[in-house]
Protein backbone atom coordinates (compact mmCIF):
# COMPACT_ATOMS: atom_id res chain seq x y z
CA UNK A 1 0.00 0.00 0.00
CA UNK A 2 1.20 3.08 -1.00
CA UNK A 3 0.14 6.68 0.17
CA UNK A 4 0.87 7.84 3.82
CA UNK A 5 1.48 3.87 4.86
CA UNK A 6 5.46 4.03 6.39
CA UNK A 7 5.72 0.78 7.29
CA UNK A 8 8.37 -1.53 5.97
CA UNK A 9 8.55 -5.55 6.22
CA UNK A 10 12.02 -5.92 7.43
CA UNK A 11 15.10 -4.57 9.35
CA UNK A 12 16.96 -4.76 5.74
CA UNK A 13 14.28 -2.84 4.13
CA UNK A 14 14.09 -0.42 6.54
CA UNK A 15 18.04 0.81 6.46
CA UNK A 16 17.81 0.51 2.26
CA UNK A 17 20.28 3.13 0.93
CA UNK A 18 22.68 3.20 3.34
CA UNK A 19 26.57 3.62 2.14
CA UNK A 20 29.74 3.91 2.98
CA UNK A 21 30.50 7.48 4.33
CA UNK A 22 27.29 8.58 5.02
CA UNK A 23 26.15 10.78 7.89
CA UNK A 24 23.57 8.84 10.66
CA UNK A 25 22.11 10.84 13.24
CA UNK A 26 20.87 8.71 15.88
CA UNK A 27 18.54 8.91 18.93
CA UNK A 28 19.35 7.80 22.48
CA UNK A 29 20.68 9.60 26.03
CA UNK A 30 23.09 6.83 27.07
CA UNK A 31 21.05 3.54 26.79
CA UNK A 32 18.19 5.03 27.18
CA UNK A 33 15.96 5.16 23.90
CA UNK A 34 18.08 4.30 21.37
CA UNK A 35 17.13 2.44 18.31
CA UNK A 36 18.91 -0.73 19.07
CA UNK A 37 17.65 -3.21 16.08
CA UNK A 38 17.99 -0.28 13.32
CA UNK A 39 22.22 -0.22 14.49
CA UNK A 40 22.23 -4.13 14.60
CA UNK A 41 21.07 -3.89 11.05
CA UNK A 42 23.88 -1.03 10.68
CA UNK A 43 26.27 -3.46 11.96
CA UNK A 44 25.05 -6.43 9.89
CA UNK A 45 25.02 -4.35 6.80
CA UNK A 46 28.53 -3.68 7.41
CA UNK A 47 28.98 -0.17 5.88
CA UNK A 48 31.72 1.49 7.22
CA UNK A 49 33.74 5.01 7.24
CA UNK A 50 29.86 6.77 8.83
CA UNK A 51 29.83 10.23 10.49
CA UNK A 52 27.36 9.77 12.94
CA UNK A 53 25.72 12.14 15.38
CA UNK A 54 24.84 11.01 19.06
CA UNK A 55 24.84 12.13 21.92
CA UNK A 56 26.74 8.86 23.40
CA UNK A 57 28.50 6.19 21.81
CA UNK A 58 26.41 3.41 23.58
CA UNK A 59 28.84 0.86 25.77
CA UNK A 60 30.87 -1.92 25.38
CA UNK A 61 28.79 -4.65 23.19
CA UNK A 62 25.59 -2.56 23.31
CA UNK A 63 24.05 0.65 21.34
CA UNK A 64 26.17 2.41 19.07
CA UNK A 65 29.59 0.60 20.72
CA UNK A 66 28.52 -2.16 18.42
CA UNK A 67 29.46 -0.42 15.23
CA UNK A 68 32.86 -0.01 16.77
CA UNK A 69 33.85 -3.87 16.98
CA UNK A 70 34.18 -3.61 13.04
CA UNK A 71 35.03 0.28 12.66
CA UNK A 72 31.84 1.24 10.90
CA UNK A 73 32.16 4.67 12.69
CA UNK A 74 34.95 6.63 11.26
CA UNK A 75 33.85 10.51 13.38
CA UNK A 76 30.76 11.30 16.01
CA UNK A 77 29.46 14.39 17.64
CA UNK A 78 28.68 13.32 20.96
CA UNK A 79 28.70 15.20 24.22
CA UNK A 80 30.02 12.78 26.36
CA UNK A 81 31.81 9.59 25.43
CA UNK A 82 32.66 7.49 28.16
CA UNK A 83 32.02 4.31 29.82
CA UNK A 84 32.93 2.45 26.35
CA UNK A 85 36.53 1.09 26.64
CA UNK A 86 36.99 0.03 22.78
CA UNK A 87 35.75 3.59 21.99
CA UNK A 88 38.48 5.27 24.01
CA UNK A 89 40.99 2.99 22.49
CA UNK A 90 39.85 3.97 18.97
CA UNK A 91 39.87 7.80 20.23
CA UNK A 92 43.48 6.89 21.41
CA UNK A 93 44.84 5.87 18.49
CA UNK A 94 43.03 8.38 16.03
CA UNK A 95 40.88 5.87 14.50
CA UNK A 96 37.91 7.69 15.22
CA UNK A 97 37.42 11.48 14.74
CA UNK A 98 35.81 12.50 17.89
CA UNK A 99 33.86 16.43 17.38
CA UNK A 100 32.48 17.02 21.26
CA UNK A 101 30.20 18.68 21.22
CA UNK A 102 27.97 20.29 24.22
CA UNK A 103 24.47 18.40 24.70
CA UNK A 104 21.97 21.59 24.12
CA UNK A 105 24.13 22.44 20.85
CA UNK A 106 24.17 19.06 19.46
CA UNK A 107 20.25 19.29 20.13
CA UNK A 108 20.09 22.47 18.79
CA UNK A 109 22.12 21.63 15.66
CA UNK A 110 19.53 18.66 14.85
CA UNK A 111 16.65 20.80 15.65
CA UNK A 112 18.09 23.23 13.13
CA UNK A 113 18.63 21.23 10.83
CA UNK A 114 15.47 19.75 11.06
CA UNK A 115 13.98 23.28 10.55
CA UNK A 116 15.38 24.63 7.71
CA UNK A 117 18.03 26.91 10.19
CA UNK A 118 21.85 26.47 8.66
CA UNK A 119 23.17 27.85 12.46
CA UNK A 120 22.73 29.24 15.37
CA UNK A 121 24.34 31.65 17.41
CA UNK A 122 24.67 30.39 21.67
CA UNK A 123 26.45 31.44 24.42
CA UNK A 124 27.60 28.10 25.09
CA UNK A 125 31.30 27.16 24.68
CA UNK A 126 32.08 31.00 24.20
CA UNK A 127 35.75 31.26 25.36
CA UNK A 128 36.28 27.90 25.29
CA UNK A 129 38.18 24.95 23.17
CA UNK A 130 34.53 24.75 21.61
CA UNK A 131 34.31 28.45 20.63
CA UNK A 132 38.35 27.99 19.05
CA UNK A 133 37.72 29.30 15.20
CA UNK A 134 33.94 29.79 15.34
CA UNK A 135 32.80 33.06 14.43
CA UNK A 136 31.66 35.39 17.92
CA UNK A 137 29.33 38.04 17.25
CA UNK A 138 28.00 40.17 20.13
CA UNK A 139 24.42 40.81 21.04
CA UNK A 140 23.04 42.99 24.11
CA UNK A 141 26.72 42.72 25.67
CA UNK A 142 27.21 39.05 25.44
CA UNK A 143 29.25 36.85 23.73
CA UNK A 144 28.20 34.35 21.24
CA UNK A 145 29.09 31.40 18.55
CA UNK A 146 27.97 30.28 15.49
CA UNK A 147 27.24 26.52 15.41
CA UNK A 148 26.51 25.03 12.13
CA UNK A 149 23.40 22.93 11.51
CA UNK A 150 22.96 18.55 11.37
CA UNK A 151 21.71 17.11 8.73
CA UNK A 152 22.00 13.21 8.11
CA UNK A 153 21.46 11.61 5.29
CA UNK A 154 19.57 8.92 7.68
CA UNK A 155 18.19 9.53 10.98
CA UNK A 156 17.56 6.50 12.94
CA UNK A 157 14.86 7.06 15.60
CA UNK A 158 13.54 4.66 18.89
CA UNK A 159 9.79 5.81 19.18
CA UNK A 160 6.90 3.76 21.69
CA UNK A 161 4.27 3.58 19.47
CA UNK A 162 3.30 5.10 15.90
CA UNK A 163 0.37 4.90 13.37
CA UNK A 164 1.17 3.53 9.83
CA UNK A 165 1.32 7.07 8.49
CA UNK A 166 4.63 7.93 10.90
CA UNK A 167 3.18 10.02 13.38
CA UNK A 168 4.81 8.95 16.76
CA UNK A 169 4.94 9.18 20.53
CA UNK A 170 7.89 8.01 22.92
CA UNK A 171 7.93 7.04 26.18
CA UNK A 172 9.23 8.64 29.29
CA UNK A 173 12.83 9.75 29.10
CA UNK A 174 13.33 7.99 25.96
CA UNK A 175 12.39 10.56 23.98
CA UNK A 176 15.53 12.64 24.53
CA UNK A 177 17.15 13.34 21.04
CA UNK A 178 15.01 11.16 19.44
CA UNK A 179 12.68 13.62 17.82
CA UNK A 180 15.27 15.69 16.91
CA UNK A 181 17.06 13.31 14.87
CA UNK A 182 13.50 12.40 13.46
CA UNK A 183 13.41 15.73 11.29
CA UNK A 184 16.76 15.97 10.33
CA UNK A 185 17.30 12.53 8.74
CA UNK A 186 17.02 12.90 4.77
CA UNK A 187 15.51 9.39 5.39
CA UNK A 188 13.96 8.82 8.47
CA UNK A 189 13.68 5.45 10.02
CA UNK A 190 11.63 5.10 12.78
CA UNK A 191 11.32 1.96 15.14
CA UNK A 192 8.86 1.24 17.67
CA UNK A 193 7.05 -1.11 20.59
CA UNK A 194 3.47 -0.74 18.89
CA UNK A 195 2.01 0.04 15.53
CA UNK A 196 -1.70 1.24 16.04
CA UNK A 197 -4.34 2.31 14.07
CA UNK A 198 -4.23 5.88 12.63
CA UNK A 199 -6.94 7.87 15.30
CA UNK A 200 -5.50 5.98 18.15
CA UNK A 201 -2.93 8.00 19.03
CA UNK A 202 -4.46 11.92 20.52
CA UNK A 203 -3.60 14.43 17.18
CA UNK A 204 -2.65 16.90 20.18
CA UNK A 205 -0.13 14.21 21.76
CA UNK A 206 1.97 13.30 19.09
CA UNK A 207 5.62 14.28 19.53
CA UNK A 208 6.48 13.30 15.98
CA UNK A 209 4.33 13.93 13.24
CA UNK A 210 4.33 11.84 10.35
CA UNK A 211 5.52 14.43 7.95
CA UNK A 212 9.37 14.11 9.20
CA UNK A 213 9.31 9.86 9.18
CA UNK A 214 9.69 8.13 6.23
CA UNK A 215 9.92 4.27 7.04
CA UNK A 216 8.46 2.55 10.48
CA UNK A 217 9.00 -0.94 11.58
CA UNK A 218 7.67 -2.04 14.75
CA UNK A 219 10.00 -4.30 16.54
CA UNK A 220 11.04 -5.94 19.78
CA UNK A 221 13.43 -4.38 22.48
CA UNK A 222 16.25 -5.35 25.24
CA UNK A 223 16.11 -2.26 26.70
CA UNK A 224 18.95 -2.56 28.90
CA UNK A 225 19.36 -0.32 32.14
CA UNK A 226 22.40 1.29 32.37
CA UNK A 227 22.65 2.83 35.81
CA UNK A 228 19.95 0.56 37.94
CA UNK A 229 19.32 2.64 41.24
CA UNK A 230 16.62 1.71 43.27
CA UNK A 231 15.07 3.07 46.09
CA UNK A 232 15.84 1.92 49.97
CA UNK B 1 37.62 20.76 60.06
CA UNK B 2 36.42 20.09 56.84
CA UNK B 3 33.21 20.09 55.41
CA UNK B 4 32.37 16.70 54.57
CA UNK B 5 30.51 15.87 51.38
CA UNK B 6 27.22 15.85 53.07
CA UNK B 7 27.88 18.85 55.20
CA UNK B 8 28.67 20.86 51.71
CA UNK B 9 25.38 19.46 50.19
CA UNK B 10 22.96 20.72 53.22
CA UNK B 11 24.66 24.33 53.33
CA UNK B 12 24.20 24.10 49.66
CA UNK B 13 20.54 23.32 50.42
CA UNK B 14 20.23 26.57 52.41
CA UNK B 15 20.32 28.57 49.12
CA UNK B 16 17.40 26.77 47.78
CA UNK B 17 13.97 28.64 47.88
CA UNK B 18 10.23 27.77 47.89
CA UNK B 19 9.18 27.61 43.89
CA UNK B 20 12.88 27.37 42.71
CA UNK B 21 13.69 25.15 39.13
CA UNK B 22 17.02 23.75 39.76
CA UNK B 23 19.49 21.45 38.05
CA UNK B 24 21.72 19.54 39.88
CA UNK B 25 25.12 18.04 38.94
CA UNK B 26 26.43 15.02 39.39
CA UNK B 27 28.45 14.32 42.78
CA UNK B 28 28.11 16.51 45.93
CA UNK B 29 25.22 18.68 44.11
CA UNK B 30 23.00 15.17 43.11
CA UNK B 31 23.08 15.21 47.23
CA UNK B 32 21.56 18.28 48.13
CA UNK B 33 18.31 16.91 46.75
CA UNK B 34 18.53 15.02 50.40
CA UNK B 35 19.13 18.37 52.31
CA UNK B 36 15.97 20.30 50.82
CA UNK B 37 14.37 22.14 53.87
CA UNK B 38 11.24 21.61 55.96
CA UNK B 39 8.73 24.02 54.03
CA UNK B 40 10.74 24.64 50.62
CA UNK B 41 9.46 22.91 47.28
CA UNK B 42 11.72 22.92 44.18
CA UNK B 43 11.34 21.37 40.67
CA UNK B 44 14.53 19.32 40.14
CA UNK B 45 15.42 19.37 36.47
CA UNK B 46 17.13 16.44 35.04
CA UNK B 47 18.86 17.84 31.66
CA UNK B 48 17.92 14.76 29.40
CA UNK B 49 14.27 16.03 29.70
CA UNK B 50 12.78 16.03 32.53
CA UNK B 51 11.15 18.64 35.18
CA UNK B 52 10.55 16.95 38.12
CA UNK B 53 12.79 14.53 38.73
CA UNK B 54 11.55 12.34 41.88
CA UNK B 55 13.30 9.49 44.54
CA UNK B 56 14.75 6.40 42.89
CA UNK B 57 12.37 3.68 42.25
CA UNK B 58 11.57 0.95 43.64
CA UNK B 59 11.95 -2.78 42.19
CA UNK B 60 8.44 -2.28 40.72
CA UNK B 61 9.03 0.76 39.45
CA UNK B 62 12.14 0.35 37.93
CA UNK B 63 11.73 1.65 34.10
CA UNK B 64 14.30 1.38 31.43
CA UNK B 65 12.51 4.38 29.73
CA UNK B 66 12.66 6.40 33.12
CA UNK B 67 16.56 7.77 33.92
CA UNK B 68 18.07 10.89 34.86
CA UNK B 69 21.21 12.73 33.14
CA UNK B 70 23.38 11.18 35.27
CA UNK B 71 21.58 7.66 33.77
CA UNK B 72 20.46 6.24 36.75
CA UNK B 73 16.72 4.84 36.88
CA UNK B 74 14.68 7.35 38.77
CA UNK B 75 11.07 8.44 39.47
CA UNK B 76 9.22 11.52 38.11
CA UNK B 77 7.05 13.11 41.30
CA UNK B 78 3.25 14.28 40.46
CA UNK B 79 3.44 17.05 38.62
CA UNK B 80 6.66 16.56 36.29
CA UNK B 81 6.19 17.00 33.00
CA UNK B 82 8.90 14.97 30.10
CA UNK B 83 10.04 16.60 26.75
CA UNK B 84 13.35 16.36 24.13
CA UNK B 85 16.56 17.40 24.73
CA UNK B 86 16.40 20.45 22.56
CA UNK B 87 13.30 22.09 24.90
CA UNK B 88 15.21 20.71 28.21
CA UNK B 89 18.09 22.45 26.63
CA UNK B 90 15.90 25.89 25.68
CA UNK B 91 14.70 26.21 28.78
CA UNK B 92 18.33 26.08 29.90
CA UNK B 93 20.32 28.41 27.56
CA UNK B 94 17.04 30.34 28.14
CA UNK B 95 18.35 30.82 31.54
CA UNK B 96 14.75 29.50 32.81
CA UNK B 97 16.47 27.41 35.63
CA UNK B 98 16.83 29.62 39.01
CA UNK B 99 19.90 27.27 40.40
CA UNK B 100 22.24 25.41 39.16
CA UNK B 101 24.58 23.40 41.09
CA UNK B 102 27.55 21.56 39.92
CA UNK B 103 31.19 20.45 40.41
CA UNK B 104 34.13 22.09 39.27
CA UNK B 105 38.49 21.15 38.62
CA UNK B 106 39.46 24.75 39.08
CA UNK B 107 37.59 28.42 39.27
CA UNK B 108 39.14 31.74 38.96
CA UNK B 109 38.48 35.16 40.35
CA UNK B 110 36.74 36.16 37.32
CA UNK B 111 34.31 33.75 37.45
CA UNK B 112 35.73 31.26 34.60
CA UNK B 113 35.51 27.35 35.46
CA UNK B 114 37.28 24.25 34.47
CA UNK B 115 35.20 21.14 34.74
CA UNK B 116 35.05 18.82 31.92
CA UNK B 117 38.75 18.06 30.76
CA UNK B 118 42.71 17.50 31.75
CA UNK B 119 44.76 17.61 28.85
CA UNK B 120 46.84 14.71 28.40
CA UNK B 121 43.98 12.90 29.95
CA UNK B 122 41.07 11.11 28.69
CA UNK B 123 38.45 13.15 27.52
CA UNK B 124 35.28 11.98 28.16
CA UNK B 125 33.04 14.97 27.19
CA UNK B 126 31.21 17.74 28.43
CA UNK B 127 27.76 16.92 28.42
CA UNK B 128 25.67 19.50 29.42
CA UNK B 129 28.40 21.25 31.67
CA UNK B 130 28.88 23.91 28.92
CA UNK B 131 25.15 24.83 28.16
CA UNK B 132 24.35 24.97 32.17
CA UNK B 133 27.41 27.48 32.86
CA UNK B 134 26.12 29.33 29.33
CA UNK B 135 22.60 29.70 30.55
CA UNK B 136 22.40 30.24 34.63
CA UNK B 137 22.69 33.47 35.86
CA UNK B 138 23.27 31.51 39.28
CA UNK B 139 25.26 28.84 39.70
CA UNK B 140 26.90 27.60 42.91
CA UNK B 141 30.31 25.61 42.28
CA UNK B 142 30.75 22.52 44.47
CA UNK B 143 34.16 21.71 44.87
CA UNK B 144 37.25 21.05 47.30
CA UNK B 145 39.41 24.19 47.96
CA UNK B 146 43.06 22.65 47.47
CA UNK B 147 44.09 19.34 45.59
CA UNK B 148 45.43 16.60 47.94
CA UNK B 149 49.03 17.81 47.70
CA UNK B 150 47.52 21.23 48.89
CA UNK B 151 47.58 23.21 45.62
CA UNK B 152 44.57 25.64 45.37
CA UNK B 153 41.78 25.65 43.09
CA UNK B 154 40.47 28.60 43.65
CA UNK B 155 42.85 30.68 41.47
CA UNK B 156 44.01 34.12 39.65
CA UNK B 157 43.27 32.29 36.51
CA UNK B 158 42.20 28.72 35.46
CA UNK B 159 44.91 26.26 33.73
CA UNK B 160 43.01 24.04 32.52
CA UNK B 161 40.63 24.57 29.62
CA UNK B 162 37.68 26.22 30.45
CA UNK B 163 33.64 24.72 30.54
CA UNK B 164 32.51 28.91 30.46
CA UNK B 165 33.91 32.09 30.57
CA UNK B 166 32.98 34.86 33.74
CA UNK B 167 29.77 32.92 34.84
CA UNK B 168 30.29 31.56 38.59
CA UNK B 169 29.16 33.47 40.97
CA UNK B 170 29.53 31.49 44.00
CA UNK B 171 31.75 29.02 45.23
CA UNK B 172 31.29 26.38 48.23
CA UNK B 173 34.70 24.74 49.12
CA UNK B 174 35.25 21.87 51.91
CA UNK B 175 36.58 25.20 53.60
CA UNK B 176 34.17 27.73 52.95
CA UNK B 177 31.72 29.99 51.34
CA UNK B 178 32.73 32.49 48.72
CA UNK B 179 31.51 34.70 46.42
CA UNK B 180 32.94 36.21 43.48
CA UNK B 181 33.07 39.60 42.81
CA UNK B 182 34.32 42.48 41.12
CA UNK B 183 37.62 40.15 40.18
CA UNK B 184 37.97 38.84 43.86
CA UNK B 185 36.59 35.92 45.62
CA UNK B 186 35.00 37.40 48.97
CA UNK B 187 35.13 35.04 52.04
CA UNK B 188 31.53 34.55 53.31
CA UNK B 189 31.45 31.75 55.34
CA UNK B 190 34.00 29.28 57.01
CA UNK B 191 33.83 25.80 57.39
CA UNK B 192 33.28 24.36 61.95
CA UNK B 193 36.63 25.28 62.84
CA UNK B 194 38.95 26.41 59.62
CA UNK B 195 40.53 29.01 60.53
CA UNK B 196 40.69 32.57 58.10
CA UNK B 197 44.52 32.03 57.84
CA UNK B 198 44.19 28.69 56.51
CA UNK B 199 41.78 30.00 53.72
CA UNK B 200 44.03 32.69 52.94
CA UNK B 201 46.90 29.84 52.42
CA UNK B 202 44.70 28.07 50.34
CA UNK B 203 43.35 30.09 48.22
CA UNK B 204 45.31 31.63 45.33
CA UNK B 205 43.64 34.01 43.68
CA UNK B 206 42.36 37.41 44.99
CA UNK B 207 40.65 36.96 48.31
CA UNK B 208 38.77 39.57 49.80
CA UNK B 209 38.58 38.83 54.01
CA UNK B 210 35.59 40.88 55.63
CA UNK B 211 36.27 41.84 59.16
CA UNK B 212 33.92 39.32 60.29
CA UNK B 213 33.58 36.13 58.48
CA UNK B 214 31.25 33.76 60.11
CA UNK B 215 31.55 29.99 61.26
CA UNK B 216 29.01 27.72 59.64
CA UNK B 217 26.89 25.48 61.90
CA UNK B 218 25.40 22.34 61.34
CA UNK B 219 22.81 21.29 63.77
CA UNK B 220 22.58 17.35 64.07
CA UNK B 221 19.39 16.07 62.46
Amino acid sequence: MAGFDKRVASYAEAMEGIEDGMTVLAGGFGLCGIPENLIAEIKRRGVKNLTVASNNCGVDGFGLGVLLEDRQISRIFASYVGENALFEQQMLNDEIEVILTPQGTLAEKMRAGGAGIPAFYTATGYGTPIGEGKEVREFNGRHYILEEALVGDFAIVKGWKADRYGNVVYRHTAQNFNPLAATAGKITVVEVEEIVEPGELEPSQIHTPGIYVDRIIQGTFEKRIEKRTVHG
Amino acid sequence: MALTREQMARRVARELEDGFYVNLGIGIPTLVANYVPEGIDVMLQSENGLLGMGRFPTEEELDADMINAGKQTVTARPGAAIFSSAESFAMIRGGHVDLTVLGAFEVDQEGNIASWMVPGKLIKGMGGAMDLVAGAENIICTMTHASKHGESKLLEKCTLPLTGAGCINRVLTDLAYLEIKDGAFVLKERAPGVSVEEIIEKTAGKLVVPDHVPEMTFVEE
